[in-house]
């Protein structure tokens, strides 16, 4: 059973990644705007969007 | 004064322009490095995602926008430019000219304190998910090996069930000890302080048994609470946030920016509040008067409905003292300033209604009365758990703390925490759609107990603009001819002339009066457009039946004396709102500041019987206290200035968008749009929401009854604990969301 001392350290790691991750992405904005982020999916880029210097 | 640049809006739809022109889109400017400047503003009416691209599509061809970007979520644009701070107006004027109503949106002031509570919120959340899976695959290992799996194992597992869970609860759990620990200190109990409890002695029993390598330990229970908890919290945040922001506006700024003639004649913007007694002031058509003060120099008509409700314009001359809070419509004035700031009479109705709202905050939500039945009973049940097992058991006290703390545990109040935020946040959800805002997150419990609802006359049942009666005797080249002349001003009646009789051609060298009326010659005659007085007309009588409304008259024009009769028309559906407010078991009463003729005509086409005409805000307040000492409870709509003070101090309050800010500000509930019907909804929708809490209060309370006992006789393990946690959150999360049945065949009209 020592596997588990070393697999749920790695399980954890790789949890908190995840967390990590959200984390980031709540600080640069992306949770922002849901809704309209739900909808700009399905709108065309035919046509030049407007210039956005917004991080990706 | 041309330098100061554009402070108005012209030629936008004409709803738009009375909007756009009192407010001053300079004032909210930020100007940013590298010559960039931002504008945040808020879009009322954008709710569909064509909005988006129509609205960022007009600045799509602009080489100096920077940024223009739509969040639909808060119906607020942001723009970003180069040069110059003063294209803010004309930007703005870009998206209202789509038909779209625009307001200056003060971002720092209203958008950071709620921005940031909801992003600490979700930091909880996450952490607490995180946590929560990953204890909870630990809990299923645990729950699988019971039997073959040795000791050590098990105990390596709950040490790092532990590691995991009691940082996350330590941090995670912080919104939950700040209020617990805030009400305990104000000798109260609120939902948070069973919580709280049960997840501190769930932590830490659950520590010691694993310290003693015991066979249950309670963390996958504990952390697994904490996150549904938050997720609840979450949710009910989110939903008031987004009404909240949509419905403060704070605008406040904009109608209170003073243009001040200097000792060298130059004319300078300056806040109201700095204004100093004595100072020569400059108001120009379409601006707000921003201090009290006497007029020294012009005449004009001031729209006064906001202080006094009246619909008429009143006029004034070299002498009068004026009001801050009023509107410009005619002529420009100079003023002296006599007081500015906190001593005029519109921060005394703003003290007014900030003292009544004192009042109200002791109002005891639903939740926090359940709390205080529920909490007793079961520390009570859990001390009795104990010294049952102890003395008549003759059980050891460690296996009884055990016990005690098992009820503690399971009685923990997942579903109770849940019965009413989510059916609140489903209910507000709903009215969203349908353009009802719910500022407070006990206004729709409020709402549901509403039993009087008292109309502000003016702006709220009414439109809140003159309409002309159309009458037999005007052809239509003399409504021609009048529309002409009335092209220029901006006097409501005048605008009504024009909007009635379509838009005319301005007729050239038509010369204004403030106070009067309007002139122009045509062949050698001179004809005369206003009042009774500027057209030679003698007064009547006082016995014609017909003199209720306002009136203009119009002379010279090679006839008899032709006049305009108007009236303020009633929204589209008042009368039926009216009808069905009735049929719902309500009184309706109507309150207004006008005069008892206009009233007593507009109570009657409502249907209306309990009238009151001419009240100040005082009466309005004396009134509603005097009700609610009848123990009525009392839902008020107004939307005027002198509604504020009665907004804040009924039970319950609602005020259409188009209102003065701080009657926004102050009611529970913004209605959007032209309609009153929304009204209506709302108090079903918050009558049903509050049947639904009751079921689900009444399930928690059930499913409590089964637990309790179970917990009681010790046979519950942390599996049974998890089992039934999640099942009553799920049970009471899935009655909730039975509030939006009806909902989706409507969603197509809403746009």
């Amino acid at each position: 059973m020592t596997v588990l001392l070393i697999l749920v350290p790695i399980a954890l790691f790789l949890g908190l990644l995840g967390l990590c991750a959200f984390l980031w992405a709540l600080r640069s904005g992306q949770f922002e705007d849901l809704d309209g982020a739900a909808h700009r999916i399905l709108t065309d880029d035919d046509e030049p969007l407007p210039r956005s210097d917004r991080r990706p | 004064m041309a330098e100061l640049g554009p402070l108005t809006i012209d030629g936008t739809a004409a709803g738009n322009t009375e909007h756009a022109l009192e407010h001053d889109f300079r004032a909210y400017v930020v100007a940013e490095e590298n010559g960039v400047f931002a504008l945040s503003l808020l879009i009322e009416n954008l709710h569909c995602p064509s909005c988006i691209r129509q609205i960022e599509g007009v600045f799509a061809d602009e080489p100096d926008i920077v940024e223009a970007r739509v969040n639909l979520t808060t119906r607020r644009l942001r723009l970003r430019w180069r040069g110059g701070a003063r294209r803010a107006a004309d930007l703005a004027a870009k998206v209202a000219a789509l038909d779209f109503v625009v307001v200056p949106y003060a971002e720092q002031a209203a958008g950071n304190a709620g921005e940031q509570e909801r992003k600490k919120l979700l930091r909880c959340v996450a952490v607490a998910g995180f946590a929560a899976s990953n204890v909870m695959l630990l809990s299923v290992a645990i729950w699988a090996g019971e039997g073959s799996m040795n000791a050590s194992t098990r105990t390596l597992l709950h040490w790092f069930s532990a590691l995991i869970a009691l940082p996350a609860i330590v941090y995670a759990a912080r919104p939950f000890w700040v209020s617990a620990f805030a009400a305990i200190r104000s000798r109260s109990i609120n939902m948070d302080v069973p919580i709280s409890l049960a997840m501190i002695l769930a932590a830490s029993m659950s520590l010691f048994e694993t310290a003693r390598g015991g066979e249950h330990a309670y963390f996958d229970a504990a952390i697994m609470l904490l996150f549904i908890l938050l997720i609840g919290r979450f949710l009910d945040h989110l939903a008031r946030a987004r009404a909240r922001s949509a419905a403060e506006r704070l605008s406040i700024l904009g109608a209170t920016v003073a243009h001040v003639v200097g000792p060298d004649g130059l004319i300078s913007p300056v806040a109201a509040a700095a204004v100093t007694p004595g100072a020569t002031i400059v108001v120009r058509p379409g601006e707000r008067v921003p201090v009290d003060g006497i007029v020294i120099g012009g005449a004009s008509d001031l729209d006064v409905s906001l202080i006094s409700g009246e619909t008429l314009p009143k006029a004034v001359q070299s002498g009068d003292s004026v009001l801050a809070g009023t509107l410009n419509l005619t002529g420009s004035l100079r003023l002296k300033a006599q007081r500015a700031g906190e001593n005029t009479v519109l921060a005394g109705i703003v003290r007014l209604m900030e003292a009544a709202e004192e009042g109200r905050a002791r109002y005891l939500r639903l939740a926090d009365r359940a709390a205080r039945l529920y909490a007793p009973v079961v520390h009570l049940a859990a001390l009795l758990a104990f010294a049952g097992w102890v003395l008549l058991g003759g059980m050891a006290w460690q296996p009884a703390l055990v016990i005690a703390i098992s009820v503690l545990i399971i009685t923990c109040p997942c579903a109770l925490g849940l019965a009413v935020p989510v059916v609140q946040v489903v209910a507000c959800g709903r009215l969203f759609e349908r353009g009802v805002l719910v500022k407070q997150g006990d206004a729709l419990e409020r709402l549901a107990e509403v039993d009087i609802v008292i109309l502000d006359k003016t702006g709220t049942v009414t439109l809140g603009r003159p309409e002309l009666i159309r009458s037999k005797d005007t052809t239509p080249a003399i409504g021609r001819l009048a529309a002409g002349m009335a092209a220029g001003s901006h006097h409501p009646l005048c605008r009504a002339l024009v909007s009635a009789f379509g838009p005319a051609e301005a007729l050239a060298d038509v010369r204004e009066t403030p106070g009067l009326g309007l002139s122009t010659q045509r062949d050698g005659a001179e004809i005369r457009l206003g009042s009774r007085t500027w057209c030679g007309i003698a007064e009547p009588d006082g016995t014609a039946p017909n003199d209720i409304g306002p009136e203009i008259w119009l002379v010279g024009h090679g006839g008899p004396p032709v006049r305009f009769a108007f009236r303020d028309m009633l929204r589209p559906d008042a009368v039926e709102t009216v009808a069905a407010l009735g049929a719902m078991g309500l009184v309706v009463e109507l309150l207004s500041g006008d005069r008892p003729s206009a009233v007593s005509a507009t109570a009657e086409s409502l249907g209306i019987t309990r009238w009151q005409a001419g009240c100040t805000p005082v009466d309005k307040t004396d009134r509603i206290a005097a009700l609610a000492a009848d123990g009525h409870r009392v839902l008020m709509v107004g939307d005027g200035l002198n509604d504020a003070p009665s907004l804040s101090t009924a039970h319950v309050s609602a005020s259409p968008s188009a209102a003065v800010d701080i009657s926004r500000t102050a009611a529970d509930i913004v209605i959007q749009g032209a309609a009153l019907a929304p009204l209506v909804e709302a108090i079903t929708v918050a009558r049903k929401a509050r049947r639904l809490a009751f079921q689900n209060l009444g399930m928690a309370a059930g499913y409590n009854a089964l637990a309790v006992p179970l917990a009681v006789a010790g046979f519950v393990t942390p599996l049974i604990a998890a089992l039934a946690m999640s099942g009553s959150s799920i049970v009471v999360t899935l009655n909730a969301l039975r509030l939006r049945e009806r909902l989706w065949p409507r969603k197509g009209d809403a746009s």
